[in-house]
């Protein structure tokens, strides 16, 4: 009975992505390599070919500095080039080493406007052969969105969009409905605890806000480490938890 | 040769042009012109005026020769449309290929630096007309001058009117009725000037300003590599120039393959029927000989041509080209193949963006770490060797901020940035970096001690005090943000 019915189901599913049109063109997952944060994703990772889009939470809606590096962590695990577009150069080549992403991988194509951003990433997605294309911008349009992921889907090349907004409150536009396959916030956390006065590793809440065919979800992550790799934090989810913790281990 | 054994650069020099037993002043250098001396003035003057003066014997013959070197030279990296003007210049039609120097402003920057280098001085004019820039170059004494479009007039209305291009014994009967400036010759009715002078003035001006097309006649050099199609009736619709191009990026390819080259810089002339062209530059990072990657680059931009009432020839030049050769191609079977990405850079790169890779450079100051190279350079492999974090951006300038610290070594307690105070909750520092002084002696002292520090919330910034805390002369000891970590 069970083996009938699994059958009939995984035969609609195999309609299914055939009438999706990209049955022949999956071109895999790019895991994280945390059984938590894989399992919530649609084929146990980020998909290649597809458009992910990642935002900062707080102050990080305007400087974008936790997507940016989330973003590099991911782009340092793929194989190939990597294209980076942008409007504003303000990004520290440094810290993304220490992300693994190494300097000869990544190429910059600096724009004037907007408009050209997406343009050039149209065209490293489409082109095929890079190993993931990365975009800062502001604002995505629907039609945009469209264009890129339809690019990423017939080459295969992940498209990851860091978006990053002039002034906070514009961070609303975050929530407008784009083509992208999964949508992501990094917001930063107070660092882990040392034993020593100093910071410790950073950590995010990687929220996932949007993924096409699965749920949304939350986790505490330890920020990338020299091969881009996050860590789930085995801590709780703020300081002010831990120390609430400690206080009452304290009194009883 | 033995006369030129004894030039000393101390002394003025002149060359002298002659023509039976007349001698004039043909070129004088700076010092020569200081002492008084013109172009143009009787050898004999001249000699009796200045004491010590040199003189050499202009040669016309070898100057031409010389300036259409310089010309080709300009043709193969600036324009696909270059000329030689006069006796004493060239003149290059720059639309559509500025981009690949980076824009207007950098590209005569970069010619009177080119000059520069070899010892010469160039004076370089960009305007909407032929006329106003052989104008201005000349009469204005910058070294590189931009006419915004449309702006021809307020440039050229002071400019004396021997820069009009006109007969000299014309410009002397102007001088004679009074005239001194293009400005005044523009603003006095056109009928009895023609009727004396002919339609020569006329022409000029309308040529100055922009009223009358002014065709250059593009040099070409006699071994390039060109292919060209003319047409019966002349074509117009963008479908037809597309269809065209391709065909003759195909025939391109076919001769640049007989002779084992690949092409660097590619030009697409446009002949109207009335008699003036548009050319089109396209740069490629490496050579080419790739039809569907050639074709792509012109295409992106065939938007841009306009037909007019319509084109008559269309061309496609290899300008500079370099030896390609056949490559092996890895198999696939041992080692991974990597994608070649250069067409890509050069579709994103013609659209007049800029392209380019990152590289590390042997600095502790963090805002001189970075240097920027093209795209396509050799990889070098290096990446910087740091031990301590690095903020994802790093501020333009560092931002002046308040603190509450106690000196000279303790992080911040509370940091005020942009109008919000934190509070710091974790911090680490200091890490000390020390001026240049090898390269810069103004930093012989200058001290920075940069801080990690977080506050309550999560977020991380870099910031650091100017100076060591003790000395105020290694720094002012005021506080700056510097950057944002992840």
């Amino acid at each position: 009975m069970t083996a009938a019915r699994d059958r009939v189901i995984s035969d609609l599913k195999h309609r299914i992505a055939l009438l999706e049109g990209n049955a022949g063109k999956r071109s895999g997952c790019l895991a994280f390599g945390v059984a938590e944060i894989d399992t919530a994703l649609p084929g146990g990772g980020l998909a290649h070919g597809a458009i992910h889009e990642f935002a900062g939470g707080g102050a990080g809606t305007v400087d974008g500095a936790a997507a940016a590096l989330c973003v590099a962590g991911i782009a340092a695990r793929t194989r190939g080039q990597v294209l980076w577009c942008l409007t504003r150069p303000d990004l520290f080549f440094p810290a993304l080493v220490q992300a693994g992403l190494h300097p000869d991988r990544v190429i910059f194509a600096e724009a004037d406007r907007e408009q050209d951003v997406l343009e050039s990433m149209e065209e490293g997605l489409s082109y095929g052969g890079l190993g993931a294309v990365v975009g800062e911008v502001v604002r995505l349009p629907m039609v945009a969105s469209r264009r890129l992921q339809l690019a990423a889907e017939k080459t295969g090349t992940m498209g990851l969009v860091v978006r990053r907004w002039r002034r906070q409150v514009e961070a609303s536009d975050f929530g407008q409905p784009t083509a992208s396959t999964t949508r992501w916030r990094v917001s930063v956390l107070p660092s882990e605890e040392l034993p020593v006065p100093g910071v410790g590793r950073p950590r995010w809440l990687l929220e996932l806000m949007r993924v096409k065919a699965g749920e949304c979800a939350e986790f505490v992550v330890r920020a990338c480490d020299a091969t881009g790799r996050i860590h789930l934090s085995p801590g709780p989810a703020d300081r002010a938890d831990q120390a609430h913790g400690w206080e009452s281990r304290i009194i009883a | 040769m033995d006369g030129r054994a004894e030039l000393s650069p101390e002394r003025p020099l002149v060359t002298v042009a002659r023509s039976g037993s007349k001698r004039w002043i043909a070129a004088a250098d700076a010092k020569a012109r200081k002492a008084g001396i013109r172009v143009g003035m009787p050898a004999a003057k001249a000699q009796a005026m200045v004491s010590g003066l040199q003189f050499v014997d202009a040669d016309p013959m070898a100057d031409a020769a010389a300036l259409e070197r310089i010309a080709l030279w300009a043709l193969a990296h600036y324009s696909p449309i270059v000329a030689v003007d006069g006796t004493d210049g060239i003149v290059m039609d720059t639309e559509g290929a500025d981009h690949l120097q980076g824009g207007e402003e950098l590209m005569l920057s970069g010619i009177v630096n080119r000059f520069h280098a070899r010892g010469l001085t160039a004076r370089v004019t960009i305007a909407d007309s032929w006329g106003a820039a052989h104008a201005v170059a000349r009469a204005d004494g910058r070294k590189t001058v931009i006419v915004p479009k449309g702006e021809i007039a307020r440039f050229v209305e002071h400019l004396p009117l021997s820069s009009l291009r006109l007969p000299s014994d014309i410009v002397a009967s102007l001088r004679t009725l009074g005239f001194r400036t293009i400005g005044e010759l523009s603003a006095t009715p056109r009928a009895p000037l023609t009727l004396r002078f002919g339609p020569e003035i006329g022409r000029r001006l309308d040529e100055i300003h922009g009223r009358l097309a002014e065709p250059i006649d593009p040099i070409r050099p006699a071994d390039v590599i060109e292919v060209s199609r003319s047409f019966a009736e002349p074509i117009g619709a963008p479908e037809t120039i597309d269809k065209y191009v391709t065909r003759l990026v195909a025939a391109l390819c076919q001769a640049l393959e007989r002779q084992g080259l690949g092409v660097r810089r590619t030009d697409l002339i446009v002949h109207r029927v009335d008699n003036s062209i548009q050319a089109i530059r396209a740069g490629t990072a490496k050579p080419a000989r790739d039809i569907a990657w050639l074709t792509k680059l012109f295409r992106d931009r065939t938007e841009k041509i306009e037909p007019g009432f319509g084109i008559e020839k269309l061309s496609l030049v290899a300008v500079m080209t370099e030896p390609l050769g056949e490559t092996q191609k890895a198999s696939s079977l041992i080692e991974e193949e990597v994608a070649d990405i250069a067409p890509l850079i050069d579709i994103i790169g013609n659209r007049g963006q800029r392209v380019y890779r990152i590289v590390p450079v042997a600095s502790d100051v963090p805002e001189r770490s970075v240097a920027r190279i093209a795209a396509m350079a050799e990889k070098t492999g290096a990446a910087w060797t740091l031990h301590w974090p690095r903020p994802v951006r790093l501020l333009a300038r560092p931002e002046l901020i308040e603190v509450i610290a106690l000196l000279p070594d303790h992080p911040p307690v509370s940091v005020t940035w942009r109008g919000k105070r934190r509070r710091v909750s974790q911090a680490d520092g200091p890490e000390r970096i020390f001026g240049e002084w090898w390269t810069r002696s103004s930093e012989f002292d200058a001290v920075r001690d940069y801080f990690v520090v977080e506050d309550e919330s999560g977020e991380r910034l870099w910031i650091f005090r100017s100076g060591d805390g003790v000395d105020l002369a290694t720094g002012s000891h005021r506080w700056f943000c510097h950057g944002i970590f992840a």
